[in-house]
This record gives C-alpha cells, structure tokens and sequence, in this order.
C-alpha cells in the first residue's frame, strides 16, 4: 500500500515497513521515528546506518548479532529504541521486519 | 574402498545411516557413524516427561538398535573435524579419514549465555525441560508444587522444536486443572517474539488457545539476566517478570565441535544450502537436522524430509551429476494444546501453516490447525512410528519429503 511520509508516497506492508528501500532517505526515516515517539539524534542514525550496511550485504539481523557488533551494545540499543528495538530500528531504517525466528 | 563418516546417532544422523545403507553399494562404501552416548533419547517425550504423561522408559533405547549392522558405530567422543584434510579426529586420538561428512550433530541448550541462569536457584525453582535432566527434575518439582506463578519463558531464537515452550503451556493448564489447582497458578508465557508464533495465522489461533486457557503473554521480551533473589526475569529495557516457577527454554546451540573445528557461525550452526543441504563451505560435507543454519524448524520431521533428499543428493554427488535443488523447509508438527486435544501445522519455507485438511485433501482424517482429539491421538502414536518407522528410513504413507499444497484454505 502506498503511504505519504515526509510529503513523498512510498510503499509500505501493512505493519507500515517500507516495501523499497530505495525510497527511503532520512526525512522519511526521521518521521517514522517520529510516529514511534522517538526523536532521532546523531547516535540513532549511527546505529540505523549500521543497520542498512548489515540489510545491504544481506545479512541476517539479530539482537544477538547487534550486540556483538561493536557499534552498539544491547542495553544501549534498547535505550535508542525502547521496548521492541530491532523491529523499531529496522522501520525506522527503512528495512525489512527482521526474521530472526522460524 | 571408500568411506562416508556421520557425526552424531541422533534423530537426524540415524536416519542418514539406515538410507545410506540401503543404497550404498557395500563393496565400495564403508558407512561410520560416530557418537559419544549409548542411549537414544525420543526428544519430543520430554514435552510429557514433567507431566507424568510419559515414564523415562518410554523414551530412552540403546542407540545400537537402530544403526543397521554394516554400518560402524563408533562410541567415541570427536575432538575436531579437518575438512581441509577430510579427516575426524576424536579425544582418543584416534583419526578418520573420509570421502564424504555429513554434519549430524544437532543443537543443545547453553543456559550459560544468560546471567544467573545457573545460579542458586537452577533446578530449585528454575528449569529447564529440553534435557533428559531437566524434564526429569521438573517432574519431581512439579510433584510436590502447590502453586504461584510459574513464567514459561524462551530465551533467543532459534530454539529446537519452536511450538514446544507453548504445548508445554497448555499442558500446564490442563495438568493444574486435573490435579484441582488451576486456581492456584498465574500462567506466563513470555517471548522475544512479538506473538505466540512466528508464522502470522498460526500466531492467531494460537493466541486466541492462550486467552481461552487464561495464560497471560508478555511479548517481545529479550532477557538480559535472572536475578535469583527477587525470583525475576528481567530484559534490556529494564522489564522485570517475577515468578515462583521458571520453565525456561535457554539460548540453543550447535555442538562445540563445530567451533572447535572453525566450520560454525555465532551459535555454532553450520552454514548450509537450504535447497541441497550441502555445506557452503566444502563440497564433500552436508549437513541436516538441528546442525544447520538453514531458515528452516528445527524439528524431527524437518530432519526426516531433509533425510529423503539428502540421501538422493549423496547418491548425485557420489555420481558426479548436478544436486537437486528440492528442499523447501517442509515441517509438519502436531501441537499439544491439553485435555487430550492437539492441532496440526504443516508449512514450508514460503507457505505459512494454514487451515485444512491432512494427508488426504478434503478428508483428513487429521485437521490442520484445528484442535481435536485425532490430532491428540496422532500425537501420541507418533512415538511408535519414530522407533518404529521413521529412524529406520521408512517413507511414512501418503507424508511427501515437500510440502503439498493440496487441502489447503490458502487465500
């Protein structure tokens, strides 16, 4: 389905992860923060950097893999993206819903 | 004379044992199997073991009974694998050489990655039920419980047999019901998932058992540690669940071996083809059951499909002729969900579990994601047919290797 955030359609599943990460850029990544009551600062945007690198290699997101990633650890990553972290961070980043689970 | 090795007699490497003796030619293959214990332990028993629905003598038999006799069994314990050299060394300093590996060696839990989940109170008031051990301990808890909260809880995916932590809920329900205490207990059944399953129209119905039975679910839950004198669980962001009774599913691994032998990622699962089942790595090693990294369950009957295939794809190798790109994550699990009921799910890696009908289309007998008591009862005659059938590499009628889509209400 298609979504206006930061004024430019983009699509969108239906749990609202974009579907194209090439119409992603950082206004959009910034209101979705938004919408999950989180105001972006130089450190949630390292951490989301990571994260596409990581979903551009194709490579698999846990919290383990986060955690031993050496950009952030854990308990950080919770503090930047409370409650539900990866799935947050991965919305916000413009990424698939991680499927760290069979 | 050549020789093909398989590590590990469990589910998975038996089955590889009994196909591969069938259609090896005897004159040019000798078949090793290796593996460190005397005892074959029917993992999904330890679901009913807690409960005394099941005694430790329906679910432990002597591994020999299972390999057929030209086949080695070597009761040793591995040291390391040099795929580079192609041989097997084991502690007793012993070394094999072999053409052909295939990686059989499963996953256990390692409660050690969590803070304080072997502290003081490991297997007082903290349990785990995927050992023999630990289902035997908790049954011996359970005896004598007379109630509180009891948190069934899953550490990190992904775990073996990924609905057990939910059967083993409803379970307690019904177990607490029989025995006049249900009243007594606060069921909790928590995950790091964001619902009961992973798989979307199967994580609806399975919820929908939860409220019906009263089990509370805190989703979403990534445990940092347990703190043993407050009796809590608490995750990274800082949420704490007490309990009076832990079960706890521990982060699963595979064997240390793997590590040992560098052919292992972060959990020790072997990276693997999803289609062929052949090793990323080394073209003369494949790999099934628990071992593996494929986005498949780890299940025995994932273990059994892949089996069928794999079997066809040594014998392609061995040939010289193009692997056969055929497996698709078949899994096909029944679902205790208490008093004498069960559901059934059967998916693959791009079909989720929904409803129908199982194995004829449009007859059953058995219902797909339905509870009833068929399913309960093909449940518990499953265990026969796993001595009796399935670790002997019996096809089981009408059951393909991949999945059918025939009798499904896809939308």
């Amino acid at each position: 389905m298609e979504k206006i955030i930061a004024g430019i359609p983009v699509q969108v599943n239906e749990e609202g992860y974009l579907t194209d990460f090439s119409q992603w850029n950082q206004a959009v990544g910034t209101e979705l923060a938004q919408e999950a009551s989180i105001a972006m600062t130089p450190r949630h945007w390292e951490v989301i950097a990571y994260l596409q690198k990581e979903f551009k290699n194709d490579v698999p997101l846990s919290i383990r893999k986060i955690g031993k990633s050496g950009v952030v650890d854990i308990k950080e990553f919770y503090q930047l993206f409370p409650m539900a972290p990866l799935k947050t961070a991965s919305k916000i980043a413009g990424i698939p819903k991680p499927v760290s689970c069979i | 004379m050549k020789r093909i090795i398989i590590l590990g007699a469990g589910t998975a490497g038996t089955m590889m044992a009994n196909h591969l003796h069938h259609r090896l030619n005897a004159s040019e293959w000798e078949i090793d199997i290796i593996d460190e214990r005397k005892e074959h332990y029917y993992q999904p028993g330890y679901l009913f073991l807690p409960f005394d629905i099941y005694e430790p003598e329906d679910i432990i038999k002597p591994i020999h009974d299972f390999i057929p006799k030209r086949v080695n069994l070597i009761n040793e314990t591995i040291e390391r694998v040099a795929p580079q050299e192609q041989y097997v060394s084991m502690i007793n300093g012993d070394r094999l050489h072999y053409d052909i590996l295939i990686i059989a060696t499963g996953c256990k839990i390692a409660p050690e990655e969590t803070e304080g989940m072997e502290g003081a109170e490991w297997q007082k008031s903290v349990f785990d039920f995927y050992t023999f051990e630990g289902a035997l301990a908790l049954r011996n808890k359970l005896r004598e419980w007379e109630g509180g909260k009891m948190v069934v809880h899953i550490t990190e995916m992904p775990i073996k047999c990924p609905v057990a932590p939910l059967e083993f809920a409803f379970l307690a329900d019904s177990y607490f019901k029989h025995k006049n205490m249900r009243d007594e207990v606060e069921l909790t059944f928590v995950t790091p998932l964001s619902g009961a399953f992973t798989k979307p129209k199967a994580t609806a119905a399975l919820e929908h058992l939860l409220e019906e039975k009263h089990i509370k679910i805190e989703s979403d839950f990534a445990i940092e540690r347990i703190d043993n004198e407050q009796k809590t669980i608490i995750d990274y962001g800082g949420r704490t669940i007490p309990f009076d009774l832990l079960v706890t599913v521990p982060t699963n691994k595979g064997d240390e071996v793997m590590a040992r032998s560098g052919m292992g990622d972060d959990l020790n699962y072997v990276p693997t083809h999803k289609a062929t089942l052949q090793s990323k790595n080394w073209p003369n090693i494949f790999v099934l059951g628990d071992a593996s990294d494929i986005p498949a369950s780890k299940a025995g009957s994932v273990a059994h499909f892949e089996a069928e295939i794999l079997t066809d794809n040594i014998l392609h190798y061995i040939a010289g002729e193009p692997l056969k790109e055929e497996f698709d994550g078949h899994a096909n699990c029944f679902v205790e969900t208490g008093n004498g009921k069960a559901l059934l799910i059967d998916f693959n890696y791009t079909h989720e579990p929904v409803e129908g009908t199982f194995p004829f289309p449009g007859i059953g007998p058995l219902r797909l994601m339905k509870e009833s008591r068929i399913n309960h009862m093909g449940k518990l005659a499953f265990r026969w047919i796993y001595w009796n059938m399935l670790l002997k590499g019996t096809h089981i009628p009408f059951v393909s290797a991949t999945m059918s889509e025939s009798g499904k209400n896809f939308d």
